[in-house]
Order: structure tokens, then C-alpha cells, then sequence
């Protein structure tokens, strides 16, 4: 009855209790919100590359080349040379290796020159390969396989032609070598997707007419003289590698960063990640911070809504204490009350957010690239929840203790 | 030995509030029969609610005996007294009686809640509640009904049912008259008397208004069963 009573109570104060209950709603699915996204932005990270004993570059910072290489985020501020790529690719401990040549663009997504076998090598998702949905990897010199959300933001298909531009934001575009689409990939959730991948010889092609950055004025090389060309590449921007043994992982690390014909950096992406979350930790703690303070602000809101009621509600303890109730049954009244508004509101909340979730999930993956899985709540946000419903219950006993001591000093006797 | 014939019992009764020296309040005997009717006249300030809170035991006397069903309510810890009004005395108020938002049914049996004696003499509650309700002149679907949504009149039977269900020994009722017309006040009274004498229940009803006296066994004044102290404030 008690119970009821509560709930008839809650009911009776409809408009108030309504919005404490969305402000805790709001509150809460912001904050699991902010989790999903923590959460889901790390195991994209750590899905992103698999199977990739070794990541090398040219000296920089590990996090740097961690993520221009896998991330196409930021730029190489030097190249690998061939020849040392070559070197590498000889040593014994290497099972396998891919370069990976970045510098050039089409439209808002990054162009990519590589070999055949990144298709084969280059693992996303505990081991998941690549696979292609439509048409077929790069045959000719001018084909390009492109990731699932270019084909979609771009509209392309298969035979589309493509040109791509110099620089990441240049107007020069290498408009007398388009390419044609030749395969749409698979979406991965990687940044594959927003890549446009040709081979590395098809970058050295495009670039026949240029120099120091700039066409040559005039010159305009035809797209079958250039298939006849030696296209070596001169350099590329970063290779990935697989050991034979893992063992060897550390010596072939070492070995590589104390490559004495130029300086190289050979990275552990696993390692590397590692760091890049103890770098954007601080943030990622001051996100939680502020989201937790949002709950913490909805709930001493509902504490002011309790104690702001008090007053009017006199009557109604009074009639309570008349009927034989001990002051502590309108204590655990108030604070079964709140308990309900938190559980409420949590339960509200964790529906706001499955809700955002699934309108939200593809505006956000096609926006930032980010897979935000709808999975059943973990167990730390079960607990997020039963804590709010516990700092409820703990806030409450505020009101409900000065309610404890009203219903101390008036008795039965209230003249309202 | 308690006197069984006592329901009420008060000796040489001093209160003061604490911390107020204005209003001190003295009874030095007032007694209390079963099955008794009576009213008690006094004027606003006469101390009359000072007296039912010491009756109902949510205040103590500083000194002297209050005795509900012979017990002295001083001789109770807090708790036991609130479970023991829950199950020695049915209260109606002025207004303002019930909880709004909850329905009939639930705010007759909410004393039983806290009384679990007094639950243990009704065999059936809904069937208890339902049999008052008609009694009092309530209509059967009354019962599952906001008690918001009821008139004045209505409010004061449901007052009265919840009050009298589970049969305590003594009901107080303050003023329960003051904001019904005539004829609603002349039949509630009747319904609570006719109840009242049903189970042998006694009647302890404040009012300011003495028109009501012949229709008690008993009229008493507050000026003639105790003494007001007044200070300077």
C-alpha cells in the first residue's frame, strides 16, 4: 500500500515529478551516451588494424605514425626511401610487407597507393579481410578499388571515373590521368572506407608531368606512354609488416630503429595505441567528469523538487503521522519516492538512449566514421544506473530528513 | 488496577510548549467512559488542540498521567505510541482529511496499516470498507474513487469510516462539522453516532459550537477542565 501510495503521490505532483524524471532521463543518457562513445570509439580504434606485427615510417613520433599510417590522420613529415623499404622487405624476420604510399586526395577522402597484397594482408576486427561487394581489385595501371562510404557519400559505381587531386587541399588536380572504379570494398568501419586505394605505381604515374609540387607547364604525357614507363616509386610514406615469428618482433623493431642509412621508426600498433589512450585519457576523464556532474545536477534537482514540496505536503504527513505512521515511515516515503523518480528516470534515460542509438548510429558512422554497436547494457552500465538510482535514494535524505524532523514538530496538528 | 470502563483517563496533566513560555496548558482530571459520547466547547486558543495532541500522544505532559484504554502513554517508547494511537484511536479532522490522490479504499485502511491488532479484528478489509461506506450513506463505487474527487460532505464519511474500521475504543473528532451545511452536518452526525454506539465506541468531539450539546451524552468546556497559563510572548 505504502507503495501505491508513493506512486499516488508522484502522480499527484504529475508536471514536477515529470520533469525531474526527463531532467534525470537526460542526464543519464548522456552519460551512457558519453560511454557508448569512449567505448565505441576504442574498440574502433583497437578493430582498426589486426594482424600487423610492425608499422614503419620515417622518424617521427609513434603516435604520429600510428596515425597517418592506419588513421590517415595528420601527415608523414618524411618518407621511407625504396631502397631502405627494400632492405626491410629482405631481412629474414619479415614474413610480409606492405607499403603504403599517402599524399594525394579525391574530393574530402584520402587516395592510397599500395600492392595487391594489402588486400590480402591488411587485417581489420580480429582478423576480418577485406572483401569486396562490387567489381574487382585494380587490374590496369588507372583502376581504383575506393572504401564503401566513398562509393556511398560519392555516389560512385563500378566504371565511374575519378580524378584525383594533389595534396590533401589543393585545387591542382591530375585531371590528365583519371582513374576508374574498378571494386567497392566491403564497409569495414576502418578508415578503408573512406579511402580511395590505387596501386603504388599508379602515384608515381600521376606524377610523371609534376615536379617540386606543380605541373610542368605544357606537358601533358599520355596514359599509354606512361603504362610503358618504369614506375619504381622513389619513396613511400609507411609499410606494415608481418613477422615470421614473434619472437622477433622486438629485435626487427630494434634493428629497424637503428637503421643506419636513414632514420626509421618501426612502431608496435598495439604499443602505440596504448599510448595515443594514455594522451587522450585526460580528456576522455574530463568528458566523464562533466557528463557525471550533468547527473549529479539532475539529481540535486530533484532534491530541491522534494524540498520544495515539503511545505504543501505537511498536510499529508500529518495525516499520516495521525493514522499512526513513525516519523521514519515518511522518511523512507521521501526517499522511496526518489527512488522511484531515479529509477525512472534511469530507465527513461537508458531508453533515450538505445533510442539515439539506433537514429543516430549510421548519421554518426557516415559523419565520423564511428561504429557505435547496439549491444545489450554492460555490466559497468548497470551499475551506472543502480548508482544513480542509489545517489538518488542518498540525495533524497536531505528533504526527507527535514520532512523527519516537520513531521517531529507538528505532529497531527497542521493548520495550513 | 486500570478501570476498564476508562478510555481516557487524564491526572493533574501539565504541558508546556518547549521553548515557548507564552502557553502552558493544565488538566488536572478529565475522565473518559466507554461508549461515552461527548463534546468539548472551547474558545479558539483555549489550548483544546494542545489537549488532543497530548491525548493521541504526539506530545508528552511534562508532568502527570495521560491513560488511553488504561495505558499511560508515557510509560510508551515514540514508536510505540504512534502504533499504539494507530490502534486505540480513530482520528477526523476539521478538513483536509484524507490524502488527495489516493483512492477510498486505500485511505480508510491506512490506519490498519500501521495497526496490525486493530487489522487482525477485520476479517475481510474491502468487504469492512465497503460495508462502512454504505453505512455512512457512501455509494459503492465511492470506493475506488480519488478521494479528490469527492465532495466536502463525502470527504468527512470517509474520515469517519476511515476512523471507525477496525473498531478502536475511542475516536476524536475535531471539529469535523465546521465546513458542512446544516442538513450534511445534522446526517454525518447521526451516521457517527449510530456508529460510535454500534461498537461501543466513545466519542470525543471538539467543536466551538454548543447548538450540537444536546446531541451528546456529555458537554464539557475547556474553561471547566483546565487552566491556560498566558506569558508575555
Amino acid at each position: 500500500m505504502i507503495l501505491r501510495l508513493a506512486f499516488g503521490s508522484l502522480i499527484a505532483r504529475a508536471l514536477t515529478v515529470c520533469m525531474t524524471i526527463l531532467a534525470i532521463a537526460l542526464s543519464v543518457a548522456l552519460f551512457l551516451g558519453v560511454e557508448k562513445v569512449r567505448t565505441g570509439a576504442k574498440a574502433s580504434f583497437a578493430d582498426t588494424i589486426s594482424g600487423t606485427d610492425l608499422i614503419i615510417g620515417a622518424r617521427s613520433g609513434t603516435v604520429q605514425l600510428l596515425l597517418y599510417s592506419v588513421f590517415r590522420i595528420g601527415n608523414a613529415t618524411n618518407n621511407l626511401t625504396w631502397e631502405s623499404y627494400q632492405d626491410i622487405a629482405q631481412r629474414p624476420e619479415v614474413d610480409w610487407i606492405v607499403p603504403i604510399s599517402l599524399g594525394d586526395s579525391h574530393r574530402q577522402f584520402r587516395v592510397m597507393g599500395t600492392t595487391p597484397a594489402f588486400f590480402d594482408r591488411y587485417k581489420y576486427r580480429s582478423g576480418q579481410s577485406l572483401a569486396v561487394q562490387d567489381g574487382a581489385i585494380m587490374v590496369d595501371l588507372f583502376d581504383t578499388v575506393i572504401g564503401a562510404d566513398v562509393a556511398t557519400t560519392l555516389g560512385y559505381k563500378i566504371g565511374d571515373p575519378i580524378v584525383v587531386a594533389h595534396g590533401l587541399a589543393s585545387f591542382s588536380e591530375h585531371k590528365d590521368q583519371p582513374f576508374r572504379v574498378s571494386g567497392i570494398l566491403e564497409k569495414t568501419g576502418t578508415p578503408v572506407d573512406r579511402t580511395v586505394i590505387v596501386s603504388l605505381q599508379a602515384i608515381e604515374a600521376i606524377h610523371v608531368d609534376w615536379k617540386s609540387g606543380a605541373q610542368i607547364p605544357g606537358q601533358s604525357t599520355p596514359a599509354d606512354v606512361i603504362r610503358q614507363m618504369d614506375l619504381k616509386p622513389q619513396a613511400v610514406t609507411a609499410a606494415l609488416v608481418g613477422v615470421k615469428s614473434r619472437l622477433q618482433v622486438f629485435k626487427l623493431q630494434r634493428s629497424i630503429n637503428e637503421y643506419p642509412q636513414e632514420p626509421l621508426l618501426a612502431i608496435l600498433p598495439g604499443v602505440a595505441l596504448q599510448e595515443l589512450w594514455q594522451i587522450v585519457g585526460i580528456a576522455e576523464t574530463a568528458l566523464i567528469g562533466v557528463s557525471a556532474m550533468v547527473v549529479v545536477t539532475a539529481l540535486i534537482g530533484m532534491m530541491a523538487t522534494i524540498f520544495s514540496s515539503l511545505n504543501e505536503r505537511r498536510r499529508e504527513m500529518a495525516i499520516f503521522r495521525a493514522m499512526g505512521a513513525r516519523p521514519r515511515v515518511i522518511l523512507g516515503l521521501l526517499v522511496l519516492e526518489a527512488v522511484l523518480m531515479a529509477a525512472l528516470g534511469a530507465a527513461l534515460g537508458l531508453a533515450l538512449l538505445y533510442a539515439g542509438l539506433f537514429i543516430g548510429q549510421p548519421l554518426i558512422d557516415s559523419a565520423f566514421g564511428l561504429w557505435l554497436p547496439i549491444e545489450p547494457p554492460t555490466m559497468r552500465e548497470v551499475w551506472v544506473l543502480l548508482g544513480v538510482v542509489v545517489a538518488g535514494a542518498f540525495v533524497s535524505l536531505v528533504p526527507a530528513l527535514r520532512a523527519y524532523r516537520m513531521s517531529l514538530a507538528d505532529g497531527m496538528m497542521v493548520r495550513i | 488496577m486500570a478501570d476498564t470502563a476508562l478510555v481516557l483517563q487524564l491526572d493533574d496533566v501539565r504541558y508546556r510548549w518547549p521553548g515557548r513560555t507564552s502557553f502552558g496548558l493544565n488538566v488536572p482530571k478529565l475522565l473518559l467512559q466507554r461508549a461515552e459520547t461527548v463534546l468539548l466547547l472551547g474558545e479558539s486558543g483555549s489550548g483544546k488542540s494542545t489537549l488532543l495532541s497530548l491525548i493521541c500522544g504526539t506530545i508528552i505532559a511534562q508532568s502527570g498521567r495521560v491513560a488511553v484504554a488504561g495505558e499511560d502513554l508515557a510509560s510508551l517508547s515514540p514508536g510505540m505510541r504512534d502504533r499504539f494511537r494507530a490502534e486505540q484511536i480513530g482520528l477526523i479532522f476539521q478538513q483536509f482529511n484524507l490524502l488527495p490522490f489516493a483512492s477510498v479504499m486505500d485511505n480508510i485502511l491506512l490506519p490498519l496499516r500501521f495497526a496490525p491488532r486493530r487489522r487482525n479484528r477485520v476479517k475481510d478489509l474491502k468487504a469492512e470498507a465497503n460495508r462502512l461506506c454504505h453505512d455512512l450513506g457512501l455509494p459503492e463505487e465511492a470506493l475506488t474513487t480519488r478521494a479528490g474527487a469527492l465532495s466536502v460532505g463525502q470527504q468527512q464519511r470517509v474520515a469517519a469510516a476511515r476512523a471507525l474500521i477496525g473498531t478502536p475504543p475511542l475516536i476524536i473528532a475535531d471539529e469535523p462539522t465546521s465546513s458542512l451545511d446544516a442538513a450534511t452536518q445534522a446526517t454525518f452526525l447521526e451516521l457517527l453516532f449510530a456508529q460510535s454506539r454500534a461498537h461501543d465506541t466513545t466519542l470525543l468531539m471538539v467543536s466551538h459550537d454548543a447548538r450540537l450539546s444536546p446531541q451528546f451524552d456529555r458537554v464539557i468546556h475547556m474553561a471547566d477542565i483546565a487552566q491556560t497559563e498566558r506569558g508575555i510572548t
